[in-house]
Parts: C-alpha cells; sequence; structure tokens
C-alpha cells in the first residue's frame, strides 16, 4: 500500500507544490477544474455585486431544474450504453408527467411516483419491442414515439378530464391531491441556520459555499436525494457488477457479448424500459413542480436531457455535471434577469484565458478569435443592464453549447450504439 | 414468379402498415365508445357539395407544401448522415427575418417575392452553418448543437416579435410583425384549379406549390445525377470508404448542412407569402419535429417525402371533422406516430421474408439461377449500395432486377 512512490509508471516527484497542483490523476484534475470554477464565479459576483449567482434559492432553483433533465439522461445512459439510442426520452417522460397527474390526483404523491415510472416505462417498452424485436432503426422508433406520446396525453385528458368533477381540462390534470415531503438539514439550514449567517456577509468564497451549500441542503425534497443518489448508484450498477459489464457490452460488441453466452435482447429489453422508466420519472418531478399535470410542461427536457447526455460522454458523472451547469443557468435565468449579465464577465474571462492557451500554443487564429469575443463579452457586461426576456430565455441552452465548444471534444459513444443487432447476421 | 413475390414483398410492407394503422384507429375509436365506421367516414369524406371537396383539397395541399419542405430539409442531412434536429429553429427564425425583410422594402412584384425567399434561405442556411462550424472545428455532436439552437432560435424569434420587428398595435391580443405589402404576396393557383374544370373553393391554394415542386425536383437531381450529391451519399453510407477514395469530409459536412437549412429556411414561406403576410404568435409551429417523421416515412427520397407529406396532410385535415363528430382530435396524432412505426415494422418483416425466401431459393438452386435471363447476371456488383435504402436494400434492388429484364 504505501510503496506507491517506486512502482514503474508514476512520474518522478517534481516538487511537494507541483505535485499537489498536477499530482494524482483524473479525480484530482477534476477537483482543481471545480474549485477554480468557484472562485472564478466568486469573484465575478464581488465585481458585479450580483449576490443571486451563489445566491442559496439560486442554488436551490438549480437542484430543482437539474434533477428532471439529469433523469432522462441518466435514462439515455442505460439506453445508450446496451446500444440502443433513444431519441424517444422526450415522449417516455411526457407520457410520464401524464401517469403522475393521474395517479398523484386520486391517491397522493406516492401513487404519482408509481403512475410517471409505469408510464414512462410502457413507452420504453414499445421502444424495445420496436428496435430490439422488430429491428427497426432505433431514430425512427424514438422520433415515432415522441409523436405517439404527445397523441395519447392529449387524447386520454380530452376522455378523462373533460367534465371530471374534480378538475382538470383538455390540457391539464386536477392538482395532486398531497405534495412529497421535504426536510433540511437541523443546524447548518435549519433551527440556527449557520449555512445563512454564513452567506449573508457576502464575504468572498465563503460566503459563495456557504451559499452553495444551504441551496443543496434546505427544504429539499426526499425524492430529489433519491434521484441525486441515483447518479452514483448508476455508476456502481453499470460499471462495478457484473450486470452492468454484460450490458455494457451489448453496447459495444453485442456478438461478441451473444457468443459468450450472454441474453443480449432480454438485456436490451431491461436497459430501454429502465430508461424508460427513469425518464418517467423526470416527469414525476415536473408534475410535483407545478402540483399539477399540464400539457407542454416537459418542453423539450428529454432532448436536453439527451443532450446532457452526449455533453457527458455517456457517463453518470459528466452527465450530472452538464444537467447541473443546464440547470444552474437555468435557475439563473429565471430568478433574475440582471444576473445574467454578469455571466458576461464570467465568459470573458473565460474566453481570455483560452486565448492566452492558444497564443502560447501558437495557433493565432483562434486565439484572436477568442479574444475577440473575450473583448465583446466585456462590453457587453458594462454596457447592457438588462436583457430582454426573449435572449435571457436561452441562457442554458446558450451556455451549454459555449462549454461545448470552448471543452476538448473527446467524446467516445458506445461502439455498437444504435446499430440494430441480429443474432446471426453478423 | 419470382420477380411476382419481389415485387408483392416490396408492396407487402406499406400495405401492411396502412392495414395496422386502420386497426389501430378503429380499436382507439371502438375503446372510447364511439362508432368506429362512421369515425373512419368522416376521415375519408372530403365535403358533400363540389366546392366542399375542392376546399378539402387544397386545405390538403396547403398543409403538404411545408411539411413536404421540411421532410426534404431533415432527409438531405440525414442522406449524409446527419441529424439535423434543428429545422424547427431554423425556419422559424428564417420566416420572421423574412417576413421583417419583405416588410421593410418596396420592389417590383416577383423581386420583391425573390428577395423574400432569397432572405429566408440565407437565414436558414446560416443557422444550419453554425452547426456545421461547430461539428467541424470543435467536434460538436450535431444533435446537441441543433437541439440547443432550436431554443436559441425560439428565444431571438420572440425577442424580435416584441422588440426590433413588432408590427401590429400595443394592445393587440395577437403579437405580430408588420405587414408585407402586396407586390411581395405569392400569386394563388385558385385559378389553376377553376381552370381544370374544379369549384371554387373558399381559401387560395399556395402558389408556392411550384416553388416546393421545382425544389423536390432539383434536390432529386442534386443528389443523384451529380458529383456532390453521390459524395454526400457515400459518405452518409461509409464515412470511413468515402474518405478513403478522396471525400473531403469536413467540407461535406458544412456545404450539407448549408443545404438542409437553406430548404429549411422555405418552410414557413408558404404560408408567409401566401396567406398570413406577416408573423406572429398564431404562425403554424412544429413543422420541423413533423419534417423529421415525414422524412423517415418517405425514406429520405423526394418522391416518398411527397407521399408521407400528403398523407399527414390528409389526416390533419380531419382533425376538425373528427371534433365536429364529438371524437378527439388527439385521434389523428396517434394515427400519425402509428403509421410512422407501423411502416419501418412492417418493412422489416417485408425484409426478413425477402432475405428467408432468397435464402431458400440459393439453398435449392446449384445450378445457375434461373432468372437471370439478361446473362450475366451472377457478375453485377451488389447494387442498393448507394442507393441510400440500407434497410430497404433487397425490395429495392429486387424492383431494379425486375426492371433491368
Amino acid at each position: 500500500m504505501s510503496t506507491v512512490t517506486g512502482t514503474p509508471g508514476t512520474r518522478p516527484s517534481r516538487g511537494p507544490l507541483t505535485d499537489l497542483l498536477t499530482g494524482g490523476g483524473r479525480s484530482r484534475r477534476v477537483l482543481w477544474l471545480v474549485l477554480a470554477v468557484l472562485v472564478l464565479v466568486s469573484a465575478v459576483r464581488v465585481i458585479s455585486g450580483e449576490e443571486a449567482l451563489t445566491s442559496s434559492s439560486t442554488i436551490a432553483a438549480a437542484l430543482l431544474l437539474a434533477v428532471p433533465i439529469a433523469l432522462a439522461a441518466l435514462g439515455g445512459l442505460f439506453s445508450e450504453r446496451a446500444g440502443v439510442v433513444n431519441i424517444g426520452l422526450d415522449g417516455m417522460m411526457i407520457l410520464g408527467t401524464w401517469g403522475a397527474g393521474w395517479a398523484g390526483y386520486q391517491w397522493g404523491w406516492g401513487a404519482a411516483v408509481v403512475g410517471g415510472l409505469v408510464f414512462g416505462a410502457a413507452g420504453g417498452l414499445l421502444h424495445a419491442m420496436a428496435t430490439v424485436t422488430f429491428g427497426v432503426d432505433h431514430v425512427v422508433s424514438g422520433v415515432a414515439i415522441n409523436i405517439l406520446a404527445m397523441g395519447i396525453v392529449r387524447f386520454l385528458s380530452e376522455l378523462i378530464y373533460i367534465d371530471n368533477p374534480a378538475g382538470g381540462g383538455a390540457g391539464q390534470s386536477p392538482p395532486l391531491s398531497s405534495q412529497p415531503p421535504e426536510f433540511s438539514l437541523p443546524v447548518l439550514s435549519s433551527g440556527p441556520d449557520l449555512l445563512g449567517s454564513l452567506e449573508e456577509r457576502g464575504w468572498f468564497l465563503i460566503s459563495d459555499l456557504a451559499g452553495l451549500l444551504r441551496g443543496l441542503t434546505s427544504d429539499v425534497g426526499v425524492l430529489t436525494v433519491v434521484a441525486v443518489l441515483m447518479i452514483p448508484a448508476a455508476y456502481l450498477l453499470l460499471w462495478r457488477t457484473a450486470f452492468g459489464l454484460r450490458l455494457r457490452s451489448c453496447g459495444e460488441n453485442p456478438a461478441a457479448a451473444d457468443s459468450l453466452g450472454v441474453p443480449v435482447y432480454r438485456l436490451k429489453y431491461i436497459a430501454v424500459v429502465i430508461s424508460g422508466a427513469l425518464s418517467g420519472l423526470g416527469g414525476v418531478f415536473l408534475v410535483f413542480i407545478a402540483n399539477i399535470y399540464r400539457e407542454g410542461q416537459v418542453g423539450g427536457r428529454g432532448f436536453i436531457g439527451l443532450a446532457a447526455l452526449i455533453f457527458g460522454n455517456w457517463r453518470p458523472g459528466g452527465l450530472a455535471a452538464g444537467a447541473g451547469l443546464f440547470g444552474f443557468s437555468d435557475a439563473l435565468q429565471l430568478r433574475s434577469r440582471t444576473a445574467v449579465v454578469a455571466l458576461f464577465l464570467l465568459v470573458a474571462v473565460l474566453l481570455a484565458v483560452v486565448a492566452v492557451m492558444q497564443a502560447r500554443r501558437g495557433s493565432y487564429l483562434p486565439a484572436t478569435i477568442a479574444g475577440v469575443f473575450a473583448v465583446a463579452a466585456l462590453i457587453g457586461f458594462l454596457t447592457i443592464q438588462q436583457l430582454p426576456a426573449g435572449i435571457v430565455f436561452f441562457t442554458p441552452h446558450l451556455t451549454t453549447l459555449l462549454v461545448l465548444s470552448l471543452a476538448s471534444q473527446r467524446l467516445r459513444p458506445p461502439k455498437a450504439d444504435g446499430l440494430v443487432y441480429r443474432r446471426g447476421e453478423h | 414468379m419470382s420477380r411476382l413475390r419481389r415485387a408483392g414483398l416490396a408492396l407487402f410492407g406499406p400495405a401492411l402498415a396502412i392495414v395496422v394503422a386502420l386497426v389501430a384507429f378503429l380499436i382507439v375509436i371502438a375503446l372510447i365508445g364511439k362508432d368506429p365506421i362512421n369515425a373512419l367516414r368522416v376521415v375519408t369524406d372530403l365535403g358533400d357539395t363540389p366546392s366542399q371537396q375542392t376546399q378539402s383539397i387544397v386545405v390538403i395541399l396547403n398543409r403538404a407544401v411545408p411539411l413536404f419542405l421540411a421532410g426534404l430539409a431533415v432527409s438531405i442531412a440525414f442522406r449524409m448522415g446527419l441529424f439535423n434536429i434543428g429545422v424547427e429553429g431554423q425556419y422559424r427564425l428564417a420566416t420572421i427575418m423574412a417576413a421583417a425583410a419583405g416588410a421593410a422594402v418596396a420592389l417590383p412584384a416577383p423581386l420583391h417575392v425573390l428577395l423574400i425567399i432569397v432572405v429566408a434561405m440565407l437565414v436558414g442556411a446560416l443557422w444550419a452553418g453554425i452547426v456545421a462550424v461547430l461539428k467541424v472545428t470543435r467536434g460538436v455532436s450535431e444533435v446537441i448543437s441543433s437541439i440547443m439552437l432550436n431554443f436559441v432560435a425560439l428565444g431571438l424569434a420572440s425577442f424580435l416579435l416584441t422588440g426590433p420587428f413588432l408590427g401590429s398595435g400595443a394592445g393587440a391580443s395577437i403579437v405580430t410583425t408588420k405587414t408585407i405589402p402586396e407586390s411581395g404576396w405569392f400569386p394563388g393557383l385558385n385559378g389553376v384549379l377553376t381552370g381544370l374544370g374544379l369549384a371554387e373553393p373558399r381559401s387560395e391554394l399556395y402558389g408556392f406549390l411550384l416553388v416546393a415542386i421545382v425544389v423536390g425536383v432539383l434536390t432529386a437531381v442534386l443528389l443523384k445525377r451529380t458529383r456532390f450529391g453521390f459524395d454526400l451519399r457515400a459518405t452518409g453510407l461509409s464515412p470511413s470508404a468515402a474518405r478513403a477514395s478522396g471525400v473531403d469530409a469536413r467540407g461535406m459536412v458544412v456545404k450539407t448542412m448549408l443545404l438542409s437549412g437553406a430548404v429549411a429556411g422555405l418552410i414557413g414561406l408558404p404560408e408567409l407569402l401566401g396567406d398570413a403576410h406577416e408573423f406572429g404568435t398564431e404562425f403554424t409551429a412544429g413543422l420541423g419535429f413533423l419534417g423529421i417523421a415525414v422524412a423517415l416515412l418517405g425514406r429520405n427520397s423526394p418522391l416518398g417525402i411527397a407521399v408521407a407529406a400528403l398523407l399527414f396532410a390528409f389526416l390533419d385535415r380531419a382533425a376538425l371533422p373528427l371534433q365536429f363528430a364529438d371524437i378527439p382530435s388527439s385521434v389523428v396524432t396517434i394515427i400519425q406516430g402509428t403509421i410512422v412505426l407501423a411502416v419501418v415494422i412492417a418493412n422489416e418483416i417485408a425484409r426478413r421474408l425477402a432475405l428467408r425466401s432468397a435464402e431458400r431459393a440459393a439453398s435449392s438452386a446449384t445450378s445457375p439461377p434461373a432468372d437471370g435471363a439478361g446473362g450475366g447476371g451472377g457478375g453485377t456488383p451488389p447494387d442498393g449500395g448507394p442507393d441510400g435504402g440500407r434497410r430497404a436494400g433487397t425490395p429495392v434492388a429486387g424492383e431494379q432486377q425486375g426492371a433491368q429484364a
């Protein structure tokens, strides 16, 4: 255990400070990156005076908005790791919202969860039947499910909610009969509320950290905690168990998996049904936020979940980061239109860093482009007071796109993702 | 005889799909306790008087034109293996820009219309071009970037509509851009209809139908008869093989997306130039997403897309009469989804049947194949390769051989 220094392959020590900064491999680098982002955001908050940037209410809203997207992305993870592309996430999420609304108004929040899971899973089952049993092109099936889901929920609503004594109509359900429970961490966020008082001091970094922690620990729904825990759970299930290895082998090389006795068809079925159930659960969260099922509630979040999945390189940690980024910028634009302007400063700093790095590497054209945009963003920050509503609306989408185009792209989808596997035809 | 069977198998797919969709429709109607036969009559009944019938035909055609253009835009990218999910944003942004440009200038009629079309195509192409540039230079997946740009386009459009391009008065319930002057309107085709001896319909048949046909033919020629089209299809079938034969993959991505976006820019124009003459909150939305379904249903061939667009438009027309007959009009959406799914499943079953019969024929015939009447049939290179229809391979190839002999 203790003789790590002697093993071949590790680099020679370059002094304690360098080791601290660059050693330790991937996880250490991620840690530093997170810290750097925190310091940067904190600095931007102090300079621009936009407290909403790291306030606990923003963070709490971000968590609430990120969870449905993360669940959809998690659904996509199961499906695509088993080799089935799932464009139908959005449709399954729509089915989930309807199921949650229908079961929730009659029997309360527990039934809403079950209803959402079952309806989502039904969508997944349809996708599995089409793609695995009938070998249909995965994109076609997914698109068809998106259309079907929209038709089915509208149809069912017209059938059940019109003239329903409990309320509702062609576009919405009656309100849920009970709300899921919430809790706050004692001492830290409730009672004496240590974090809250720290947050109000406005200290550089410390108050930001307090805001972040308080947002994550006060008034958190029990289900939110469960949903967040599902991300490490999915990692353990897919990467640390035999079941997970077999499931992923279906997405990498189904023929080889089949030859080793892995039940490819069955595993694909299981994966896609889980995928539908998780997207449906994402829909349940949307229903909980509004306390009602409403048509158009999903608003393309299934597609954004898909984007988060690709953003995260088909890995649980990555998709959580993608969903978190999206949720944060979405919360920011919802809470404060002026705080979005502060993001310009953030972008300016980031682009300036990119410009310097590119220039040092000797690629002057990208450096110039990044520099020009950095200056433009800085000017934007200094001159614009408040952005119009239409522009602010797409902050999260543009942020995701910006981060994607700045980050290095070393994506590796599962090798057999989207390919139709027929036993004996390969 | 085997040729007959092949043709039968090729027709089997669509026929089965129609039967499945029909059965699904009847079951759904029966489930809600209505008379299925009556519902079917409502869907297929175009009207009692000649004028009503022409009116229905005009409604169907007017709906089919934008659907066709949307399907075409999606299919161009699909042929190359790119999934342009961003057609929705491309056409919305292009339409509002074109509406604003058209309202801002006054030109002689043909030039005015031309200007609006050019602006729409340019905006659509540029918006799709962002996706291509991000993919080529930064490796961003076109699926993510086009989804995100959809939202950006919708936000921009709503900002432009309520801000710089606002034309309707304050307090109006429907917010619109300024109206395009009459020189920028596209003449309708009702003269042609009455010339054909049909009754005068209530609404105007979009003259843009002709433009859509021209665009469809041009696209078909471009994809089938030019070097560019060959490169595009080859890259879609096998990127590595295309690159090995000297196709500039990055350049192809940019060109294909520009082309797809330019066609996407046209989607809103039939309505803008033929009917609405302004862009507003009531402007038809969702055509880009329906275009994906239409393209897939039409198997990415311009002719197939036209058929699929007509089918979707036919079903969409039934929504209103169904509502009058006290049947939820959302049945139409369910049927559309079922058809998309049923067609591909039926095609797959047909393909498997064809494969099985071919295998049986191969195992039974130890002598040279009996139907090689043209001679040298065994030595022909495998066709179906550059046809683009991977899954359609067997039936299509069968038809072609049949046509040769």
